[in-house]
């Protein structure tokens, strides 16, 4: 299949037929990607069709965990394409008689797939899968380790509302430490040039954070003033049972981007979160509607990316010659 | 049918001299040592030319995973006694952590009678500390003793409870036994994969922090201060807990300590993404830990070197990282990897590495072993130091085939290893 070999040398030992990681992408092929998008979009505003790239071919999309959003995403970015889609559902597949994340892979490799989209609870999944099989295999979530596409659309509506990246200040919020979203924009913000600052409580922040770049502060009010991007994490109500904070009143006092707040930020402060929100908690409900707030716009943007990452892993090499869709 | 080493280097300990001699066994022993001996004193001898390389007692293991009974898909006694002896050692301690675990008298005897009939070397079982290493209940050590156990350990689950672990070691000091100590605090360590540190907030794995280990060596050096008992920490890897073994040291505490050849010679940084090869636990720390740990064993801080082997299936580390199981094989490349990484760069003298393989560990289970003199058991390792070779796993005797080393080039290992005067091991083939 030829289109597979985009990403250019594998110089970090990483061969890249597949996306399992920001961390593995260069600045040119985020530009890339970027741009891709960028044309879909404009294509689908227009109201012209897309090029069927992916016809006659079949994308697998394994959820080991639940997920609304990135799934559907990912399933219309490849109808949009003209490609079928296969759902994997868990709770009536062999893994309840105990096969295992190999057996699984291998098994749907052999079924005849040209991609799969994996999510799943525990890290380094993706990897153990695009070692074993020899088609694409795009990490829909792994664990708490990276979310490569939702930092890709991030990067796209950031893009797109501001129209560059270098430069931008962006403010992290909340609970990082068991964040593959955080994770990856980590990745995407340094590469792309964005100066980015973490407010969270101490117990939710993993060691190392100021080694990779990142400045942390401790009061919200402050950080706030000075941002042009705030992009707040969720907050997993179960981390108050398991002690990391004391209390989601607490939470919500300390980090929570309440109305109150919103009428102190700057009226051209982006406010961005990954989904699901949790109203009331991270974010006020009225916040979350707001004109700063570009959620739904994230949302949006998945769609494109995920096409231009579908083009670029399993498409003729249509985009070496014409660049429009 | 006698035995005779010529003209090798004989290292001793504690001296550590290395001094050309002959060498003569005869019936299992060492019959005589002397710097040439004479064709008659010899005659219908089979020789082995020594020369230029080293002799040594045979090396001591002090921590082994044997996995027999219960896990005989990782590794059996044979596999694993095959193991050893091709990587050196002629004396290993298993831990006892087995199923069932080796908590009386029985099941002591019975891992010994399987190491009699099938296994090339010496095997000294570890009994546990607790009832089924279940921190509740004492072992019945005084039962294990009479079936020939030199230590206890529950390693692999840390005695969790403080007064426990001291009950125990006023009972074992009755025996005169050593008390391996995993450190590890349970609630430190909950869920935890890898080291806490760069590495793991950049793989969004949960961290082991080296706290964990740190907290329970504190606790145990206390305990064995206020018992008296002889306390032996297992498989030490990081500079806080280096910090706290010299100072117990210093007053005088009974304690030594051992460190594995994965320790030295690996960072957390040095792992490959995901690769559950690197995952064993205590986890690769950081590099300032690697130095903190190399200069304890320089300086004897800690005692020995242990490997802590512990084979797995492929198939059981083939698996999601978080559900792969912890450990590492180390009989097989312990001595490579000593020779190559710390002791011809430098970091460590060969007298050095040769004591706390030798010596040192015969000290800490009380073996009449660890030295090479007349009359002694014919117990012995020689050592090649120049030989280049490149780990290789498919040729590892060990049922593990996960280490993290595979490919390495290193210089300098076992070229022969005897047991009771039987060469059970000649240039990497074992001989059952």
């Amino acid at each position: 299949m030829s289109g597979r070999n985009f990403f250019p040398s594998p110089g970090d030992g990483h061969v890249k037929k597949d996306l399992l990681g920001l961390k593995y992408l260069e600045k040119d092929e985020i530009n890339f990607i970027l741009e891709r998008a960028r044309l879909y979009k404009a294509a689908y505003k227009e109201g012209r069709s897309f090029n069927p790239l992916l016809k006659e071919m079949t994308v697998a999309n394994l959820f080991f965990e639940p997920s609304t959003r990135t799934r559907i995403s990912f399933e219309k970015a490849a109808f949009n394409l003209g490609g079928r889609v296969i759902n994997f559902d868990t709770g009536s597949s062999s893994i309840q008689k105990g096969e295992t994340l190999l057996d699984t892979v291998r098994t749907v490799a052999s079924l005849g797939v040209e991609a799969m989209v994996i999510r799943h609870s525990l890290a380094g999944t993706s990897h153990l899968a695009a070692g074993e099989v020899d088609i694409p295999v795009i990490n829909a979530g792994d664990g708490c380790h990276e979310h490569p596409t939702q930092a890709l659309l991030d990067l796209f509506t950031i893009k797109e509302i501001k129209g560059a990246t270098a430069g931008l200040k962006v403010l992290m919020v909340g609970d990082v430490l068991h964040s593959r979203v955080a994770r990856s924009n980590l990745w995407g913000f340094k590469k792309m040039g964005l100066e980015v600052t973490v407010v969270g409580p101490f117990s939710l922040l993993p060691p190392g954070l100021e080694e990779r770049g990142v400045t942390l502060m401790k009061d919200l009010d402050e950080a706030l003033k000075t941002v042009d991007i705030i992009y707040i994490l969720r907050l997993q109500q179960e981390r108050q049972q398991k002690g990391y904070i004391p209390s989601l009143k607490e939470y919500r006092h300390l980090f929570g981007i309440t109305e109150d707040r919103l009428k102190r930020i700057s009226e051209k402060t982006v406010i961005m979160h990954p989904g699901p929100v949790v109203p009331g908690v991270e974010i006020d409900y009225p916040v979350t509607r707001s004109t700063r707030s570009k959620i739904q716009e994230q949302v949006r943007n998945g769609v494109f990316v995920r096409m231009a990452l579908f083009e670029l892993l399993l498409g003729e090499e249509v985009w070496k010659n014409e660049l429009a869709p | 049918m006698s035995l005779l080493l010529k003209s090798a280097l004989v290292f001793n300990s504690p001296g550590g001299l290395l001094e050309k001699k002959d060498i003569l066994i005869k019936g299992g022993k060492i019959f005589k040592i002397a710097p040439v001996l004479e064709k008659k004193e010899h005659e219908n001898s089979q020789v082995i030319d020594a020369w230029g390389k080293i002799v040594a007692p045979g090396l001591i293991d002090l921590h082994v995973h044997l996995r027999q009974p219960g896990e005989e898909g990782k590794e059996t006694i044979k596999s694993g006694c095959a193991a050893a002896a091709a990587g050196g050692f002629t004396s290993i301690a298993c831990m006892p952590n087995t199923r069932p675990v080796t908590d009386s008298k029985m099941m002591v005897e019975r891992v010994k009678e399987i190491a009699r009939r099938e296994g090339v070397v010496n095997v000294y079982p570890v009994g546990a500390i607790t009832k089924g290493s279940l921190g509740e209940e004492l072992a019945e050590m005084g039962l294990m003793v009479e079936g020939g156990i030199k230590a206890v350990s529950d390693d692999g689950r840390p005695v969790a409870d403080a007064s426990m672990m001291g009950l125990a070691m006023e009972y074992a000091k009755m025996f005169n036994l050593p008390l391996i100590s995993h450190c590890e605090d349970p609630s430190l360590a909950l869920g935890g994969v890898m080291n806490q540190g760069l590495t793991s907030t950049r793989l969004g794995l949960r961290g082991i922090p080296d706290t964990a280990e740190a907290v329970m060596v504190a606790r145990d050096i206390i305990l064995a201060q206020a018992s008296g008992s002889h306390l032996h920490i297992a498989h030490v890897s990081c500079a806080r807990s280096v910090e706290l073994i010299e100072w117990a040291k210093s007053r005088g505490i009974k304690v030594t300590a051992e460190v594995t050849p994965h320790h030295l010679v690996l960072t957390e940084e040095e792992m490959e993404e995901f690769d559950a090869d690197y995952k064993m636990n205590p986890p690769l720390r950081s590099k300032e830990d690697v130095e903190a740990l190399r200069k304890a064993l320089k300086e004897g801080v800690i005692d020995i070197i242990a490997t802590d082997h512990a084979p797995h299936s492929r198939e059981d580390k083939g698996v999601e990282f978080e559900r792969a199981p912890f450990g590492v094989v180390g009989l097989e490349t312990a001595l490579p990897l000593i020779l190559t990484e710390l002791v011809h760069p430098g970091h460590i003298k060969l007298e050095e590495a040769l004591a706390s393989l030798t010596i040192k560990p015969a000290e800490i289970l009380g073996l009449d072993a660890g030295v090479i003199r007349e009359g002694a058991e014919a117990d012995l390792t020689i050592v090649d130091l120049d030989k280049e070779d490149k780990v290789d796993r498919e040729k590892f005797y060990s049922g593990g085939k996960n280490t993290p080393f595979q490919g390495w080039k290193v210089k300098g290992g076992a070229y022969m290893t005897i047991v009771k005067g039987k060469i059970v091991m000649r240039e990497g083939k074992v001989y059952f």
